[in-house]
């Protein structure tokens, strides 16, 4: 990824500063600030009603933070604060630099047109304008996240759980995005297409050099793809550090509880 | 008692007016859906009440109107619609494109070329090109506000994946001064080409979606397509049976229930015109009938 390498790695791609977002007198998020760098891993975990979903929302730019604000360092390297790019910049950020995949690829997804079509929609969108070249780089994508390149103009309604995951991050990657969003890619799947799946994404965040912000509940998507953790609880940041040091040594309680509700292996 | 049952050409100036508004609009954002209140017309919604309105709108006393479904001047929408105006506005009518000055048409372009006299009145059902990829109508109109058209390529694309080629017949979508993208209402596209630079101005109105929209004289009109898959206009390959024109959008009339068809002109002001100038295909009659009948009387 040549124009990876051209950017300053030191500077952090995305930075939170003291995030706040409260529904009436709801606060589902307190005060959260972090930064991001290109490459990096970022886990968000916590129970239910922790305030991850919203918090990754305000991140993605779909949420206005009620305080605080979000910068982001553009592909021209200017740093940018999100909640003064228009929508029409927003947008663009969101089908070009940004992926997003939902934990219903439904949602992520157009279900009645092809596969080939879901994974071209981007391209078609920045304008790419040659069908044959569409359909390769279509089918490129559908065999290196592992789909058969013989079902390529089969629609995702017709695709298993897993497939239709693979799908969407194949969709959200083809243009070669800097940073992805995933909301608990691997909920509502089997253990053993999960596991397939954190494979495939583990070998695809070091290969493309991804920096992703991961919402999950599950300790053990967060222990295999992550480089950083952070814990959420009560709309609040509790804990942050590695991967391996907060969950093999948590220091809050919370943390501890949450670690010694997995069963050992 | 000598008040006249209704307004010249139905509609109260109120009612033209706002409607007036609308397509002034429409003409100076080329492409772009105008929203107007439409208003309820003796007539189902379907048969051309978007048409139907906007021509009541721009209609004057010296104005000479023909009206054609489907390319045809004699079918039953195309003549309601004649008579209602005929009636309501007192209007001259023709069928004779070069005569008209307003045409209303639901679905064909005439092959006539159409001149800056004219005004050509779409009638549409459905106007949204992007409708049918994107539900929902707040969605649909901010891609239009951001010129976000991908959508519109998936579209294509899937053709292409499904059937090899871009298999939309009809309502081919067209990129309007390289801005707005929107729905030809169902012409074929055979007659894509014709919108394109065209002289007279086109007006199109929705109305049942309550929309009206416009492409001003001389506006470029691009049919969207691929780099490595074109647009091309479609046209059976086969003379008109009744004129013989060999260029001429063609509707298939089967004949009978033996495989039997034949290709007239859909136009068929343009298909008499030729008859009458001496153009023969292979299956009009009329001669050999008037050759008969002159030999038994010699």
């Amino acid at each position: 990824m040549a124009d990876h390498d051209m950017l300053d790695n030191d500077e952090p791609l995305l930075v939170a500063t003291s995030l706040s977002k409260s529904f009436g007198r709801i606060a589902a998020c307190r005060d959260v600030s972090f930064a991001l760098y290109p490459g990096e891993v970022l886990a968000i975990v916590g129970e239910s009603g922790s305030g991850k979903s919203t918090l990754l929302q305000m991140l993605s730019g779909q949420l206005a933070p009620s305080a605080g604000h979000v910068s982001y360092r553009m592909r021209d390297g200017v740093t940018r604060d999100l909640t003064t790019l228009g929508e029409a910049e927003r947008r663009f950020l969101f089908r070009t630099d940004w992926g997003f995949v939902h934990q219903d690829p439904a949602q992520g997804l157009r279900m009645a047109v092809s596969a080939g079509a879901n994974v071209g929609e981007r391209l078609m969108a920045v304008g790419w304008n040659h069908y044959g070249r569409i359909r390769d780089t279509a089918s490129d994508w559908l065999a290196r996240v592992e789909i058969d390149v013989a079902r390529i103009d089969d629609a995702p309604r017709t695709y298993s759980g897993g497939m239709r995951q693979r799908l969407q991050i194949a969709r959200n990657l083809v243009t070669e995005p800097r940073l992805v969003f995933m909301d608990e890619p691997t909920g509502g799947l089997d253990v053993s297409v999960q596991a397939r799946l954190l494979d495939l994404l583990r070998s695809l965040v070091a290969e493309l050099h991804l920096a992703v912000i991961i919402v999950t509940h599950d300790l053990a998507v967060a222990r295999l793809l992550s480089h950083r953790v952070m814990v959420m609880k009560g709309g609040r940041v509790i804990e942050t550090g590695l991967t391996d040091q907060v969950l093999d040594d948590p220091r809050e309680p919370y943390t501890q509880l949450l670690v010694s509700s997995i069963l050992p292996p | 008692m000598n008040a006249p049952a209704y307004n010249f050409a139905y509609l109260d100036e109120q009612t033209k007016r706002m409607i007036r508004r609308a397509i002034l609009k429409a003409i100076a954002i080329p492409g772009y859906q105008v929203p107007f209140a439409s208003r309820e017309m003796p007539m189902p919604y379907g048969w051309g009440t978007g048409g139907v309105q906007v021509t009541a709108a721009i209609l004057g006393p010296q104005d000479v109107l023909k009206v054609i479904d489907q390319g045809s001047d004699d079918t039953t929408n195309a003549i309601s619609i004649r008579k209602f105006f005929a009636k309501t506005a007192g209007v001259a009518t023709t069928t004779a494109t070069d005569e008209a000055t307003v045409i209303q048409t639901r679905h064909r372009i005439p092959e006539t070329a159409l001149n800056e006299n004219q005004v050509l009145v779409y009638q549409v059902p459905i106007p949204e090109p992007l409708r049918f990829l994107e539900p929902r109508e707040t969605e649909t109109r901010r891609m239009h506000a951001l010129a976000e058209y991908g959508l519109m390529h998936v579209k294509l694309y899937e053709d292409i994946a499904r059937f090899g080629h871009i298999a939309t017949a009809y309502a081919y979508p067209v990129k309007v001064n390289a801005r707005y993208v929107m729905d030809p209402s169902p012409t074929p596209k055979f007659d894509n080409p014709k919108m394109d630079n065209c002289p007279a101005l086109q007006l199109f109105g929705a109305g049942r979606e309550k929309r009206i929209y416009a492409i001003p004289p001389y506006t470029k009109v691009v049919s969207l397509d691929f780099e490595d898959h074109p647009f091309e206009p479609y046209r059976f390959n086969a003379p008109c049976a009744l004129c013989g024109a060999e260029n001429s959008y063609l509707d298939e009339i089967v004949t009978d229930d033996k495989g039997g068809r034949m290709f007239v002109c859909s136009d068929t002001d343009y298909c008499e015109g030729r008859q009458a100038a001496g153009h023969h295909g292979s299956l009009s009659a009329a001669p050999y009938k008037e050759k008969a009948r002159e030999a038994s009387n010699g």
